[in-house]
């Protein structure tokens, strides 16, 4: 017990040295230093700076009573420039700033999707975010107190005297601010948690370019709603929570804190305490005060951090040609870096005849292009990663497709002949290293109690397990073929593959034949050298399964994928790819006329090709059973979820790129040295006929 | 200075004589039945009769009226109330069944009625429009002349290819491309009164459609061989608030998709892919009704109901104001360029121009040094032709603006006056040049049959011996008139192949060689 507590130790220790290198090594860029930083700064000092008038609003929205306006003016005035409501101020510019520089550390381009809702749950788990979830927590609770005190009134303090029966007199326990505690901690969770779920961290890039201010101002309606509509939940959730288990917090400050209950005031964690309006009233108005200020610093981080930087194309001095454009786009890290760049090349390609020039120049001394080739094949290797990643998912696919319908098919029928076809079947699949690393033999040790492996297995961040998401696997493995997505291939992959394995099962207990295992397949040597360990390890599977079989329900709910999810989690960091073709097309389209040198003549044929192989995986993609052909309607909500819609853009920016290439170019396309069936499919787009 | 431009013009062709084309520098003319025969020889020249369409006898709005139970419970009424008008149609029924509803009730909601009517007046005496029915709004600012009587009530060309669409009056799509033997048809439940389609550009297949309700994106297969394709090829994109939908305009590059509603204050930029959009909030004007994109994609032209409209760059989607003095801007088209801007102005009858000098490129210089004012360039005012048939009246006020896309014929179509039998609607041509100074020189009018006028022109894209010019006439006839000339901008490439044609020879018409327009250059 000792050992495991040690290696988990170990694992935990490993993780938080990798954590902590990996953000040294993020604000070693001079990018994040320089830019980024100062980006974040500048939105949190807006802000900070939005604090007083939000306060007023809500001191007034909180004072405001219909027969007295004059009074409650008066009131709000000389409450707002009390010392109190200063040190409230400087109590909230704190937690701004916290609030901030959590977004700032947690901010992601790449949106983090979970394919299945055990992956979520390993998200929600995590404990990274029991962290984040405790210091929400606990930023809620100081806004909690801000917003009691400020209101004032029956709220303001913690304990007040009351007379007891003796008459003697006594401080008791003031549930009124209790309550507005823990109402901000229970907000402050809950914020969080949705964080997660809906991918509050995601920065995403918008199509239509606005100034920051006028940016800020279409969106303020859309934060005003929907702090209003979150606080409404949030804090009916809340009562809901305190009616039945508000008797745990109760006695327990009293304790510590040396008060007393009074008897004289109705609990409020009966129907008739929660019954009041004016508590619900200010309640909600808190809660929305602390939501809306919550989300006006994520509103304007991400405003401010997806600005167009404008990156030299190059550089006369040599000690600043790391910040060129070509150097940056090949970096992998920081991913912000690489999306800015990549939409800064999509602009200057579409807008900036002079910056092109200088993509299209050659090199002095020389006469190397080596601008546009930097930026071509990054733009290229781009597409053709994303190109081998969806023919991957596509032939997992396919032939997972093939065996789920044959096992189930074998349920039906009930013949050991179907359900041992499958297992071969499972045995010829084309990667059968998955096999080992499925979930269930992960899930398995936890269940089983096997002393070896703690039952926190599923929440550490076990490299190889699938509830490490696909962005945790990107942080921590080294980056793999010189692609920074290489992990995320394998997580649908790997995801899909769960329920299949056990439905298979299943399907042979019933015939009570106990079939070879899966994971027992690929080591078939052991088999005459080490029977008993076979048996004993046969036993130990059936015991699982039988397990398995009683929570099987809960298994399914928990591994089966989400539908939608796959194909998002594939297509989660399109907005690069659509910045690459965008760049690439305007680029070559450009060329036509500016590019004095013929340097984009070299590499159009790679560039068409890769083009068009692109599209056809896309196309594929879009005719797979699951695939839904249209988006889905989005809701307005602060997560922002623009990176549901990204594979269709994805689609519609393909096409457009390719046309865009042949109405340029025209009949010249013929001379263009491609492959017959390239040559086709390009003959077809001359002719408007895609 | 008062300048009469259309004293100029070659007199209009005598009632029976229709025009054909324009070739050596003239317009020919050509007997009906001559014609006739000419015309339906050309595989892209259409008639839709009249009656051939199965039209909607009556709206939906009416049929309920002869179908009126009042059997229903009031929760029933109200609910389908609440859902046919909203907050107005929940109150009206409260207030007029009040012998089922408490007094305080059927009182108060009388009240909040009043009050909510009383708002709304104060607010559509401000913009009078909004008094409108959505139907009524598209016909009045329609591009079309009499939209609710028109046959063809929409049409577009594709941007790259020879295949148009028509949107016809029972509310149907028809897709023509001569290089195919099947013309799909386009139904759709909520394509009703459709104002105005247009083709995405660098796309084959996407057809975008305004509607009362809503936007339709069509994505028709150029190969399908189905005549019928199903709703389900359609992308609905509707914004609350954002109906009628009176104009709409892709971006030159395909990527962005402009819509305007006469009822929203904002201008929605869709991702059409993504189905989702960004509204662009200018509150004066009280809406937007028509849209127009420059060729280079720089600038959106955004008309309002009142006597404003906007010129937009498209960088960083800020504008500029333009308050005109009488009334609002009812057309307008950029040069081939992007670097002009024509338009006309209601209740006047010349157009304008506006020319913008800067280059609105660059990330850090987002926006473009326009001009200070608009120059008058054309004056069309009413003038009387001596033709052997009588006196006609040819001028007045604009219903729409269409430049070639070489920038070197404009065609402007005069409302005319429908009472007066000598005053027709008309389409006035001239002859352009952009470079190196803006010049407008006459050409003519093109005429149709007698007693039918034009409802709608737009110029083929991509007409490879001139300008194309078609038009939709109020007879349910779509015919095409070529101007055939050689083009002094663009140097003629190898694969484009000389006219077919003989050249125009160096016999130019007395009146062409008045110049009406010179821009002076300062």
């Amino acid at each position: 017990m000792v050992n495991s507590l040690t290696a988990e130790e170990n694992i935990i220790d490993k993780w938080v040295t990798i954590e902590i290198k990996m953000f040294s090594t993020y604000t070693s860029c001079w990018f994040i230093r320089k830019v980024i930083c100062w980006r974040a700064a500048a939105s949190i000092a807006w802000a900070v700076l939005l604090l007083p008038p939000t306060t007023a609003i809500f001191v007034i929205l909180s004072k405001f009573s219909l027969f007295h306006p004059i009074r409650t003016i008066t009131e709000c005035l000389s409450l707002l420039t009390s010392a109190s409501a200063i040190f409230s101020f400087i109590l909230l510019g704190g937690v701004i700033i916290m609030v901030g520089f959590l977004f700032l550390e947690y901010h992601t381009v790449i949106p983090n999707i979970a394919c299945s809702k055990i992956a979520l749950f390993g998200q929600l788990f995590h404990p990274r975010q029991f962290v984040i979830s405790l210091a929400h927590c606990l930023m809620g609770m100081i806004v909690g107190w801000c917003c009691a005190v400020t209101t004032g009134f029956r709220y303001e303090t913690l304990a007040y005297s009351c007379a007891q029966s003796d008459g003697h007199p006594q401080m008791c326990l003031n549930e009124y601010h209790l309550m507005f505690l823990l109402a901000g901690a229970f907000v402050g969770f809950s914020h969080s948690l949705l964080g997660v779920i809906h991918n509050m961290n995601y920065v995403s890039f918008h199509a239509v370019e606005q100034y920051k201010y006028l940016r800020f101002k279409g969106s303020l309606g859309l934060v005003v709603k929907c702090s209003i509509s979150q606080a409404f939940y949030s804090v009916r959730n809340f009562i809901v929570l305190y009616f039945f288990l508000g008797y745990i917090p109760k006695p327990w400050i009293c304790k510590t804190l040396n008060l007393q209950l009074d008897s004289s005031v109705n609990p409020l964690d009966s129907i008739a305490g929660l019954l009041d309006l004016s508590l619900l009233y200010h309640l909600w108005i808190s809660a929305t005060y602390l939501l809306f200020m919550w989300y006006i610093t994520l509103l304007l981080f991400r405003i401010f951090v997806s600005e167009v930087y404008s990156f030299p194309v190059q550089s006369s001095f040599t000690e600043d040609a790391h910040q060129c454009l070509p150097k940056v786009l090949t970096d992998k890290q920081p991913m912000i870096l690489k999306f800015l760049a990549l939409q800064d090349l999509a602009l200057l390609s579409q807008h900036s005849p002079s910056r092109r020039s200088e993509v299209f120049s050659l090199s002095q001394p020389g006469g190397h292009p080596h601008n546009w080739n930097a930026i071509s094949n990054e733009c290229l290797s781009l597409l053709a990663d994303l190109t081998q990643r969806l023919v991957a998912y596509h032939e997992t696919v396919a032939t997972n497709g093939r065996a789920k319908s044959l096992s189930s098919g074998s349920e039906r029928k009930t013949s050991s002949e179907t359900s041992v076809t499958s297992g071969i079947e499972d045995v010829m699949s084309p990667k059968p290293v998955f096999l080992m690393k499925t979930p269930a033999s992960v899930f398995a040790r936890s269940i089983a109690g096997d002393p070896q492996s703690p039952l926190t297995a599923p929440f550490t961040p076990d490299l190889d397990s699938p509830f490490a998401s696909p962005a945790m696997r990107r942080l921590t493995a080294p980056v793999e073929q010189g692609s920074p997505w290489y992990g995320t291939v394998q997580s649908p992959h790997i995801m899909r593959r769960a329920p299949k394995l056990w439905s298979t099962s299943t399907g042979s207990q019933v015939n009570g034949s106990p079939p070879p295992s899966p994971a027992s397949v690929p080591s078939p040597k052991q088999e005459p050298s080490k029977p008993s360990f076979l048996a004993q390890f046969l036993q130990n599977r059936k015991e699982q399964v039988k397990n398995f079989l009683a929570k099987r329900v809960l298994i399914m709910y928990l591994f089966n994928k989400l539908p939608e999810a796959s194909s998002q989690a594939l297509f989660a960091d399109s907005q690069a790819h659509i910045w690459a073709l965008e760049g690439l097309s305007y680029l070559v389209q450009a060329s036509f006329s500016e590019d004095q040198f013929g340097v984009v003549q070299t590499s159009l044929p790679s560039i068409l090709s890769s083009m068009l192989l692109l599209q056809e995986a896309v196309d594929r993609h879009f005719k797979l059973p699951h695939a839904s052909s249209k988006p889905v309607r989005l809701t307005s909500s602060m997560g922002d979820s623009s990176y549901k819609t990204l594979r269709f853009a994805l689609r519609a920016t393909i096409k457009t790129a390719i046309y865009r290439i042949t109405t340029t170019f025209g009949g010249h396309l013929n001379a263009v040295h491609v492959s017959a069936e390239h040559r086709k499919r390009l003959q077809q787009f001359l002719e408007y006929k895609e | 200075m008062k300048m009469c431009s259309l004293a100029l013009f070659p007199p209009p062709l005598p009632s029976g004589q229709t025009t054909l084309c324009e070739s050596n520098n003239e317009l020919l003319s050509g007997r009906n039945s001559t014609e006739r025969l000419t015309q339906d020889s050309s595989p892209l020249s259409l008639h839709f009769p009249r009656e051939s369409l199965k039209l909607h006898s009556r709206t939906e709005s009416s049929s309920k009226a002869a179908f009126l139970d009042h059997s229903e419970t009031l929760w029933m009424r109200s609910a389908a109330a609440w859902r046919d008008g909203g907050l107005t149609g929940l109150l009206d029924e409260i207030t007029t069944s009040h012998s089922e509803v408490p007094k305080w009730l059927s009182v108060t909601s009388g009240c909040i009625l009043a009050l909510l009517r009383w708002a709304s007046s104060f607010h559509s005496s401000l913009f009078p429009h909004l008094t409108l029915s959505s139907e009524d709004m598209i016909a009045e600012f329609s591009q079309a002349l009499n939209w609710s009587d028109c046959v063809v009530r929409a049409f577009a060309w594709h941007p790259h290819t020879d295949k148009f669409t028509v949107a016809l009056l029972d509310d149907s799509i028809k897709i023509y491309n001569p290089k195919s033997a099947t013309t799909p048809t386009l139904k759709h439940r909520l394509q009703r009164s459709v104002a105005a389609v247009q083709w995405k550009p660098l796309c084959a297949s996407a057809l975008a459609v305004a509607c009362q309700n809503c936007l339709l994106v069509w994505h028709v297969d150029p190969c399908s061989l189905s005549t019928r394709p199903s709703s389900g090829c359609a992308q609905v994109l509707s914004h609350p608030g954002h109906s009628p939908v009176t104009s709409i305009a892709w971006s030159p590059s395909g990527s962005l998709l402009v819509s305007a509603s006469p009822v929203d204050t904002a201008m929605m930029v869709w991702d059409v892919a993504a189905e989702s959009c960004v509204p662009l909030q200018r509150v004066g004007g009280g809406g937007v009704t028509f849209l127009s994109w420059s060729p280079d994609g720089s600038q959106v032209l955004a008309s309002t109901p009142s006597a404003l409209f906007r010129v937009w760059e498209t960088r960083m989607w800020t504008c500029e104001r333009w308050p005109c003095v009488k009334g609002r801007c009812q057309s307008g088209c950029w040069s081939p360029d992007g670097s002009r801007l024509l338009f006309a102005v209601q209740g006047e009858t010349v157009i304008y121009a506006l020319t913008f000098t800067g280059v609105p490129a660059g990330v850090s210089t987002g926006t473009s040094k326009g001009p200070q004012a608009a120059a008058v360039v054309a004056d069309l005012s009413e003038t009387t032709f001596n033709i052997p048939d009588g006196d006609i009246v040819v001028g007045g006020e604009i219903q729409s603006l269409a430049w070639d896309p070489r920038g070197e014929r404009l065609a402007v179509l005069l409302k005319g006056d429908p009472q007066a039998a000598d005053r027709p609607a008309i389409i006035t041509v001239f002859k352009t040049r952009t470079n190196p100074v803006f010049e407008l020189l006459p050409c003519g009018f093109v005429q149709g049959e007698p007693g039918v006028e034009p409802r709608l022109m737009q110029f083929h894209p991509n007409f490879r011996h001139g300008a194309l010019l078609t038009v939709c006439w109020s007879s349910g006839r779509i015919t095409h008139v070529p101007f055939y000339f050689l083009s002094t901008a663009i140097p003629h490439v190898g694969l484009s192949g000389s006219p077919s044609l003989p050249h125009p020879q160096e016999r130019a018409a007395d009146f062409a060689s008045q110049s009406l327009f010179t821009e002076l250059i300062s």
